[in-house]
């Protein structure tokens, strides 16, 4: 069966480029990076290698990248290690309410340990407004993080503006930027923030793997205690393999973001058109234009998630949902709530999000196999918009 | 995740629609994830002769309609009104245990079909 993957914001395929760099250090030059001989100069002259190149595609120096074993790890030690460097300076967190879990649990941890945590709203679009973070900040405000772009519905947040603010005030600001690393350019320095996270898997390196974007002259408390590794930040053996590996994605998105960006924008665009087209009622979830280039998400009324996802599924197309029914803990879609989106609603959203090496022609094939699968469904929908729900919101 | 039971009842459900002149009718919502079952019955000397369901809601929750419209048809109000859940997960091979609060659905929704036929048959005899 024709198999069409549309869930790169879940995760990526490993480039076959990098995968062959990964495998490398595992089998051949597979030295400890702390060890004297030469195995291990190896191994520690590739991480080397590796930092300057990842340090390199988003504008840093290589001194500011410390591995870690994926973005939530990242997020992690960004978070907790302001909050507890922070001593009496304050014990204020602003963030905002569509941010990833990775982001959002380690606040609620912190709340628990007597943190403050401010979680701004965000308008029908997913964006949150500069200002409210300018009101949000005082005298006890150590961090602001806000994600570069939405895992969900894509949407971009004005983050140089917010660190710009941020700044001013003397507060650290922290962006997740998972989403937009190999879809768009990064460029830390202009961005103005002083803690990026980023993750391996969604930029076609593997899983496991990622990085933190530390600014020099940032206080942060390792969260990890061991060996001396990451500059003390962040202890444990590197993982090799896939550090070289994803200093090989980074060289590889760069030599192909133009093209990427114009390419999933255009696929992006052809959907959408093609959904609004051919789906009654359907709408857009997330900004029109400040959106990710490989992100398409809508709610088809009446019809719900999961059963769209199964039916796809046997059609060979890969999709997510933030319906409560696909999600472990039965909660719709935080993202789309905080949109302001009604769970009923919530419960048609169908994410669509596209990679390098997805064509048109797949687009095509998505945009005929859909509509009769909604038809199906709404047909035997016991709910229609505009219906009252048997029970409370 | 599913069994290929859920699956089959899934793609190809059963007495899925509306009936013309329903002695009964259910309709219950969930709270837990949001969805919603609409089933309506005819009866005939005790004796649920057809039943339909619509369901707005997951795989689980169109595969437990689906199969609880195929156990209640033909059996009596008694015996219809004595499936539970477990007896509609059971007949599917199992759900997942995240998914159970869908069979309850179906079994709800077939039960207050059974409880607005028995209402309306109380009321017809009251006029009489
Ligand atoms: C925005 C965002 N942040 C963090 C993560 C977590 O990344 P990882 O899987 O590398 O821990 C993800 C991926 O799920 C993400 O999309
Ligand atoms: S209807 Fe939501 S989980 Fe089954």
């Amino acid at each position: 069966m024709r198999r069409i993957y549309l869930d790169h914001s879940a995760t990526t395929p490993v480039h076959p480029r990098v995968a062959v760099v990964a495998m490398n250090y595992m089998m051949n030059d597979y030295g400890n990076s702390s060890s004297v001989h030469a195995p291990g100069r190896k191994a520690a002259e590739a991480m080397d290698e590796a930092r300057a190149r990842v340090a390199e595609f988003v504008g840093a120096e290589p001194r500011e990248i410390i591995f870690t074993s994926g973005a939530t790890e990242a997020d992690n030690l960004a978070i907790l290690g302001v909050a507890h460097a922070a001593g009496d300076r304050g014990n204020h967190i602003i963030t905002t309410a569509v941010e990833h879990h990775a982001v959002l649990h380690t606040c609620d941890a912190l709340e628990k340990e007597g943190f403050r945590i401010t979680r701004l709203p965000v308008d029908a679009e997913g964006r949150v407004d500069p200002s409210a973070v300018e009101d949000a900040i005082d005298d006890d405000t150590i961090l602001v993080s806000v994600m570069l772009a939405n895992n969900e519905v894509g949407t971009l947040q004005p983050v140089a503006e917010i660190a710009e603010i941020a700044r001013a005030r003397g507060v650290t600001v922290h962006t997740d930027a998972v989403q937009v690393a190999g879809q768009l350019p990064v460029d830390l320095a202009e961005l103005g923030v002083d803690l990026a996270s980023f993750s391996g898997h969604k930029m076609y390196a593997p899983k496991g793997v990622g990085f933190l974007y530390v600014r020099r002259g940032t206080r942060l408390k390792a969260q990890m205690f061991g060996g001396h590794h990451e500059r003390w930040l962040r202890a444990g053996t590197e993982n090799v393999p896939g550090i070289v590996a994803l200093g090989e994605a980074c060289v590889l998105a760069q030599e192909e973001i133009d093209y990427v960006t114009a390419h999933l924008t255009s696929l992006r665009d052809r959907l959408i058109a093609g959904l609004e087209e051919r789906i009654p009622d359907v709408f857009v979830n997330g900004h029109r234009t400040e959106r990710l280039p490989g992100n398409v998400n809508v709610c088809i009324p009446g019809v719900e998630g999961e059963a769209m996802l199964l039916h796809l599924d046997m059609k060979g197309i890969a999709a997510s949902s933030g319906s409560a029914c696909t999600s472990g803990s039965l909660e719709a879609s935080h993202v789309l709530l905080a949109m302001g989106i009604k769970h009923e609603i919530a419960h048609g959203s169908l994410r669509l999000t596209l990679g390098r090496d997805n064509t048109a022609a797949e687009i095509d094939y998505v945009l005929e196999t859909l509509p009769p699968i909604v038809e199906n469904l709404r047909a035997m929908s016991a709910w229609k918009p505009g219906d009252e729900m048997p029970f409370e919101d | 995740m599913y069994t290929d039971k859920v699956m089959e009842h899934f793609t190809s459900p059963k007495n899925v629609g509306e009936l013309e002149n329903a002695d009964g009718e259910g309709r219950v919502g969930n709270p837990v994830c949001g969805d919603m079952m609409a089933m309506q019955i005819k009866v005939e000397d005790g004796v649920i002769t057809d039943v339909k369901f619509r369901t707005f809601g997951c795989g689980a929750a169109i595969a437990t309609s689906s199969i609880v419209t195929e156990m209640a048809k033909g059996m009596t109000l008694e015996e219809a009104e004595a499936i539970t859940n477990e007896d509609v997960a059971e007949a599917l091979g199992g759900l997942p245990t995240n998914k159970m609060h869908c069979s309850n659905l179906a079994a709800d929704a077939l039960h207050n079909a059974i409880e607005d036929y028995r209402r309306k048959a109380a009321g017809e005899d009251g006029e009489q």
